[in-house]
């Protein structure tokens, strides 16, 4: 998967690399000192990504690579061509909302929303890992993640009922 | 409303928006604390590739400011810089790294004055100026007050207690950085979008400061990703952006850095204070004595109400028959401090709040039991003249006592462990605009279709207050339909009837009055027209289950949208609108202006707190909070108030700190960035239990009061409690630091007093007090007109009535002194 | 936006690759990992290499091996999650696992790695902080200027060690491998650091730190408590990592006390730890030992919380340290 077309970037030239985004293969030239943040939001459009800080302190930048969260803004673009990037904007299928869209949406989880994307995919990767979580997993699985406006509880139960929600979809199912 | 753009990552905030040829603006800013400027040199900068303009304070000389009276900023300095981080020249270029780099090139020659760095600093009249306006040299605003005959009450109490208490600043720290992005069009008009709470007051700064037409200036606040009160004012970076639109003829952005973020701030003044309360044995108070000194920072920002706000809400929860103010507010070099959360209150009610737990033990009282029995009635007007409509607080006692176990754990708790109680009230909007005007503060239009949706429009901001529901859903009431039916249109000034903005917890009340109204008459033109046709009396028409039918005979009747159809046909375009204007407040001293509102909130929390006394550390694992919000419209909406309130209220308590360095080190910001600036992670928040009282006020829409502000309030003085009974130390001070905590429990052991906190406020010439007469006493609500006007209020300034109006009220004479109206110029 | 400087960025696929690119360089160059640490340093402009090598894709890097019994190595770009949640690394050397798992954010430590964590560099209020903002204070001797504003009339730069994984490896004994196109060498953690807040780092610039070797299992035990002010973001304002051997009559054979924050590098408290040596673990030998660590724990004002209850704080967690070795 790896199609990195211009491995050694020069300050001058512009790095020219392949990305799975979202689910669709994506090729970008763009200057080699951009962050992926910078990548997803400026040269991709995908501005459904936040920033709060770009220096790894709040967690707002978060996105999916290969499933884990990371924090774009201290990802170097060009150091992840070829992987799989997961941003909110593909969270939902099909016009349907994400389990966790949805009780973010119901619970008032999301109050002015800017941290919400972040918040939602490292909901999204803990839910894959460990479909029951307990209160004190959220907790710590949420705890690089920043949030001003809820006091994090009604994202601890959005979390919960979406848990809740794909396990009855789950089971219904399988 | 909009809950489901912000989970899908749709909602676009300002720096989101980008436009075909848009150019990207950095600010240089002073890297001095106070200095003056002596030359700006940018040839180098505006030679460096890519830089389209450059901009110092000789392009924008105009001044600006939230206030009237205090049009103390500049977009850019242009002869004196008052903190690192003042904006001293910018640059629009092809992209952020250019400007930046650009910045880099642009060089200053300073001539540094000595920095005024605390509030010691900003009494002493020996250092330099910041301004040349204010009270009294840096002091930029003071007030003296009394309300009753203090010294005579006091005389008869039981016992006088007197405690000193310091509080220091912290910011907002919203999540979103602030953006802002100016279009400019050949024809002469200009479009900003700024993440904004105030785009009205924007909107007037950005005309006054570019000299146009306020109709040919467009303001769209975009959704505010959190602004607590931290993007109230209008900021030099929105009005450069807009001015070098116009110069480059290009769409340009800025969007702030963390760090500048923090340099914008407005945030809490860090405040000393005095109380000085006299109380009967059973605890009711007979007169008390305030004082407040706030360090301003170096601008006036909302300052002059911040500091009438220290002294305005101690009588609004408990009853305070005499009552005594006074507070100075002194200009430092330092980012200015403004309104957040609560704005002016955290402070005094923090010292009140503490001090009442200290007299509690003092008389052997049970301090939730003394707070039952000394509470402020309903229905009543204060020593100070506010006036007092419904008062849930005695039912928000009960329940956190009742629900928390207070009984069961208050001094029961094994050492270490500990519980404590504080109440608070907040103001439902302010009862007068910042700037003097009889026009309505808030304005909604609704539009109806002939499909069956309606449309709302009004200037208010959604800052993730969900104030946009509240809309939605107050339409929605009175016209039978759903929420979702309603498009919410809000924020443009080209748009949308003004609003002043979502600040002072005013939008749920003024604008859900508004709406009401707006929709209360589109119901009219509907039941006349339907009632025509169907031949049913309006008055027996019923809007429910988007329908509009028959009380008598339900199945008789019409769907909502053919309801328009039969208005739209018989009478034209269907639309109405609605407004809210303040009730007038009986107070008519100078100062009444602030404190008013149309209705007050109340809370009361109980914290159970966790002290290691080996460490000073504090956790707190619960806090039970009861509120009283009148009625609520959308109890999701309050209880997430409530619990986010409960949160930034624990973070000021446990951890957040806006501190500077000393003038050896140019006062630079200790920490300006999101790792050391302390805000609450999961692991820090407690559990929440929140009980909502309904106790519906006369003035509020249905019955509801404000929910965003005022849980905060008894969060810090809760804790601080709780961690007396927890260890037996008063921590007189916010942040409760472990340091403190520990310090303290030494104290205790050697004997000393198990306490840690100011010893005392500075000796500063107060202004002679401004008399006025309590409703009690017979009073008007002015003040005693025994002396000339001129001797009454000349060295505060801004005293003297207004020629040729005789009827001068309250409101109108803060309101004016605050627009500047009054004032003689000082100096 | 903070954004990061130019510079020019290589990918080698091998460690060869890597440290002929390291030697090609020259002296203006920088290795990068994770890069939790580097980025946010390049964007405040505090190092500004010309070059910077991604570790990336080199494989040889990324693995755990050997044994509890014998020893077991950790390859430089594991990241801090991996070894958190290592299953055999939890069991048998808990200290390095808890070490790894407290470090910032449980999405930074899915970046951080622990060749990155042990080679953290030093940290400041004064260092750590913005171009612009280090302007105003006309910079500081550890870039781009001459004073130390922890200790103005100071000669030595002061600021302090903030890695999590640092005193534990000291503590442990641990050795690491450094290797550049010149050759390879293995040495005791404790050789790696300096007590100076520039030259924080016995090792030369183009070496890399390859592996990380724990000793066998056995006979011993350990443990790290970290001192901050939120679980969660901050760095360490108190380290206590501790590794207590027992003879078999419950005394104690070794004791290795390392402080972490309260100097440039690990601090290794040896007066403390000898007062335990053919001693039992109880409450007042914990306690002597606890007041032998705090006397010449000299915190500056480098970090978080006030310098006085920092000092306090070093007796308080060397004794709930030891307390938990005593079990």
């Amino acid at each position: 998967m790896t199609e990195l077309v211009s491995i050694e970037s020069s300050s001058q030239c512009k790095a020219h690399a392949a990305f799975v985004v979202n689910g669709e293969r994506v090729e970008v030239a763009f200057a080699p000192q951009k962050t992926l943040l910078e990548l997803l939001r400026e040269e991709l459009g995908l501005t459904g990504t936040k920033h709060g800080c770009e220096l790894g302190e709040c967690g707002t930048c978060t996105v999916l690579v290969d499933g884990t969260p990371i924090l774009s803004c201290l990802a170097l673009a060009v150091q992840y061509a070829g992987r799989r990037v997961d941003t909110v904007e593909g969270m939902a299928q099909g016009g349907e909302l994400h389990p966790l869209q949805e009780s973010f949406a119901d619970l008032g989880a999301a109050q002015c929303g800017y941290c919400t994307p972040g918040f939602l995919l490292t909901a999204q990767a803990l839910l894959e890992r460990n479909p029951s979580p307990s209160r004190d997993e959220i907790r710590e699985a949420l705890s690089g993640n920043l949030c001003r406006c809820t006091g994090y509880l009604k994202i601890f139960e959005a979390v919960e009922r979406a848990a809740e929600h794909m396990r009855a979809i789950g089971s219904s199912h399988g | 409303m909009d809950a489901t753009a912000k989970v899908t990552g749709e909602t676009r905030f300002a720096d989101d928006l980008t436009f075909p040829r848009m150019l990207s603006c950095k600010l240089l800013r002073s890297r001095l604390p106070h200095a003056r400027i002596a030359r700006i040199d940018t040839s180098r900068a505006e030679a460096h590739p890519g830089v389209v303009a450059v901009m110092t304070g000789r392009d924008l000389p105009i001044p600006f400011g939230i206030l009237p009276v205090s049009q103390d900023e500049h977009a850019l300095c242009p002869d004196h810089v008052r903190f690192v981080g003042d904006p001293v020249a910018a640059v629009a270029a092809v992209d952020e790294d250019t400007a930046g780099e650009a910045c880099e090139l642009i060089e200053v020659e300073y001539e540094p004055l000595d920095a005024v760095s605390s509030i010691e600093d900003g009494l002493d009249p020996e250092k330099p100026l910041l301004h040349d306006y204010g009270d009294d040299h840096n002091v930029h605003k003071r007030v003296a007050l009394e309300f009753g005959d203090v010294d005579g009450e006091m005389a008869r109490a039981d016992v006088v207690r007197e405690d000193v208490f310091w509080y220091e600043g912290n910011t907002h720290l919203p999540m979103e950085q602030h953006s802002a992005l100016a279009q400019w069009s050949p024809d002469g008009r200009l479009t900003i979008w700024s993440s904004t709470q105030t785009p009205h007051y924007l909107h007037r700064a950005i005309a006054k400061v570019l000299e146009l037409p306020p109709a040919h200036v467009r303001v769209i606040a975009t959704p505010n990703g959190g602004g607590f009160g931290g993007k109230s004012d209008p900021f030099s970076h929105e009005i450069v952006v807009a001015a070098l639109a116009r110069k480059t003829g290009r769409p340009v952005k800025i969007t702030l850095t963390r760090e500048e973020v923090f340099y914008c701030h407005r945030g809490r003044h860090p405040t000393l204070m005095k109380i000085r309360t006299g109380v009967r044995k059973d605890g009711s108070i007979v007169a008390m004595d305030f004082t407040s000194f706030l360090d301003g920072g170096a601008y006036g920002s909302y300052g002059v109400a911040s500091t009438y706000y220290t002294g305005a809400l101690q009588t609004v929860t408990y009853e305070v028959p005499a009552y005594r103010f006074r507070g100075a507010r002194v200009f430092t070099n330092k980012p200015p401090c403004g309104p957040k959360r609560g704005h002016g209150t955290p402070q005094p009610r923090f010292a009140l709040e503490c001090h009442l737990d200290k007299i509690a033990e003092q008389l052997d009282l049970d301090p939730a039991d003394m707070r039952g029995r000394i509470l402020q009635p309903a229905n009543s007007v204060t020593a100070n003249w506010l006036r007092i409509g419904s008062m849930g607080l005695g039912a928000c006692l009960d329940a956190t006592v009742e629900r928390s176990g207070w009984k069961e754990k208050f001094r029961k708790l094994p050492f270490g462990r500990g519980v404590g109680i504080a109440c608070s009230s907040y103001i439902s909007g302010a009862g007068l605009p910042i700037y003097w005007n009889s026009m309505p503060h808030s304005g909604v239009q609704l539009k109806l279709d002939r499909s069956g949706g309606v449309a709302a429009f009004c200037g208010s901001t959604d800052i993730g207050q969900g104030s946009d529901s509240v809309l939605a859903y107050c339409v929605a009431e009175v016209l039978g339909i759903e929420p979702l039916d309603i498009r919410v249109v809000t924020g443009d000034t080209d748009l949308t009837p003004v609003d002043l903005g979502s600040y002072s917890s005013r939008v749920t009340l003024m604008t859900g009055n508004a709406a009401i109204q707006a929709a209360e008459r589109a119901k009219h033109t509907l039941a006349t027209a339907v009632s025509a046709k169907l031949g049913v009396p309006a008055g027996r028409l019923v809007f429910a289950d988007r329908r509009v039918f028959d009380a008598e005979e339900p199945d008789r009747g019409v769907s909502f949208a053919e309801a328009v159809q039969i208005a739209e046909s018989s009478q034209g375009t269907v639309g109405s609108v609605g407004s809210y204007v303040p009730p007038r407040s009986p107070g008519r001293y100078k100062g009444a202006g602030v404190g008013p509102s149309p209705a007050y909130s109340y809370s009361c929390a109980v914290a159970e707190v966790e002290v290691d006394p080996e460490t000073g550390i504090v956790r707190v694992p619960k806090i039970w909070i009861a509120h009283d919000v009148g009625q609520s419209i959308n109890p999701l909406l309050v209880i997430g108030q409530v619990e986010g309130s409960v949160y930034m209220g624990l973070g000021e308590i446990l951890m957040e700190e806006m501190t500077y360095r000393d003038e050896m080190r140019n006062v630079v910001h200790h920490h300006p960035s999101m790792l050391e600036y302390k805000s609450p992670t999961t692991f820090e928040m407690c559990d929440v239990e929140t009980i909502l009282v309904s106790d519906p006020d006369p003035n509020g829409p249905f019955g509801a009061k404000e929910a965003g502000q005022g849980p905060l309030l008894p969060v810090m003085p809760a804790v601080a409690n709780a961690v007396y009974d927890a260890v037996g130390v008063r921590i007189d001070e916010v942040p409760c630091s472990p340091h403190k905590v520990l310090r303290a429990l030494r104290d205790k052991m050697k004997g000393k007093a198990a306490r840690f906190g100011p010893a005392g406020i500075p000796d500063y010439a107060f202004p002679e007090l401004s008399r006025v007469l309590t409703p009690a006493q017979g009073g008007t609500g002015r003040e005693i007109d025994d002396r000339p006007h001129s001797e009454v209020g000349g060295p505060v300034g801004g005293r003297a009535p207004r020629a040729g109006d005789p009827t001068e009220q309250a409101g109108e004479t803060t309101a004016a002194e605050i627009a500047g109206l009054t004032s003689e110029k000082r100096r | 936006m903070m954004r990061l400087p130019r510079f020019r960025f290589l990918e080698p696929e091998n460690l060869t690759e890597a440290l002929v690119m390291r030697a090609d360089a020259g002296t203006d160059a920088s290795f990068v990992a994770g890069g939790t640490d580097l980025w946010p340093n390049m964007k405040r402009r505090q190092q500004t290499p010309a070059t910077v090598i991604g570790l990336s894709r080199v494989r040889e890097l990324g693995a755990i091996s050997g044994s509890p019994r014998e020893g077991m190595s950790i390859g430089a770009t594991v990241t801090l999650t991996a070894i958190a949640e290592h299953p055999v690394l939890r069991q048998h050397y808990r200290a390095v696992a808890h070490a790894a798992g407290v470090v910032s954010t449980p999405i930074l430590r899915n970046m951080g790695t622990i060749g990155g964590n042990l080679l953290l560099d030093t940290r400041c209020n004064y260092y750590d902080q913005s171009y612009e903002w280090r302007k105003a204070i006309s910079f500081c001797m550890k870039r781009d200027g001459e004073i130390c504003w922890v200790a103005p009339s100071s000669k030595r730069c002061w600021a302090v060690q903030s890695s999590d994984g640092a005193p534990v490896a000291v503590a442990l004994g641990a050795d690491v491998t450094l290797v550049s196109a010149g050759g390879e060498r293995r040495i005791p953690a404790a050789a790696l650091y300096r007590n100076d807040g520039i030259e924080y780092l016995a090792k030369a610039p183009d070496e890399l730190l390859v592996s990380y070797h724990l000793p066998a299992a056995t006979g011993w035990r350990a443990t790290y408590h970290k001192l901050r002010r939120r679980e969660a973001f901050d760095f360490p304002v108190l380290g206590v990592a501790a590794r207590i051997d027992l003879a078999d009559d419950g005394t104690v054979r070794a004791a290795r006390i390392v402080l972490g924050a309260v100097a440039s590098h690990p601090m290794e408290m040896t007066a403390a730890a000898d007062t335990l040596a053919g001693r039992r673990l109880d409450a007042t030998n914990i306690g002597v030992a606890a007041d032998a660590a705090y006397r010449p724990a000299k915190p500056m004002d480098n970090t978080d919380f006030t310098l006085g209850w920092r000092k306090e704080m070093v007796r308080v967690h060397v004794q709930r340290a030891l307390e938990e070795l005593a079990g």
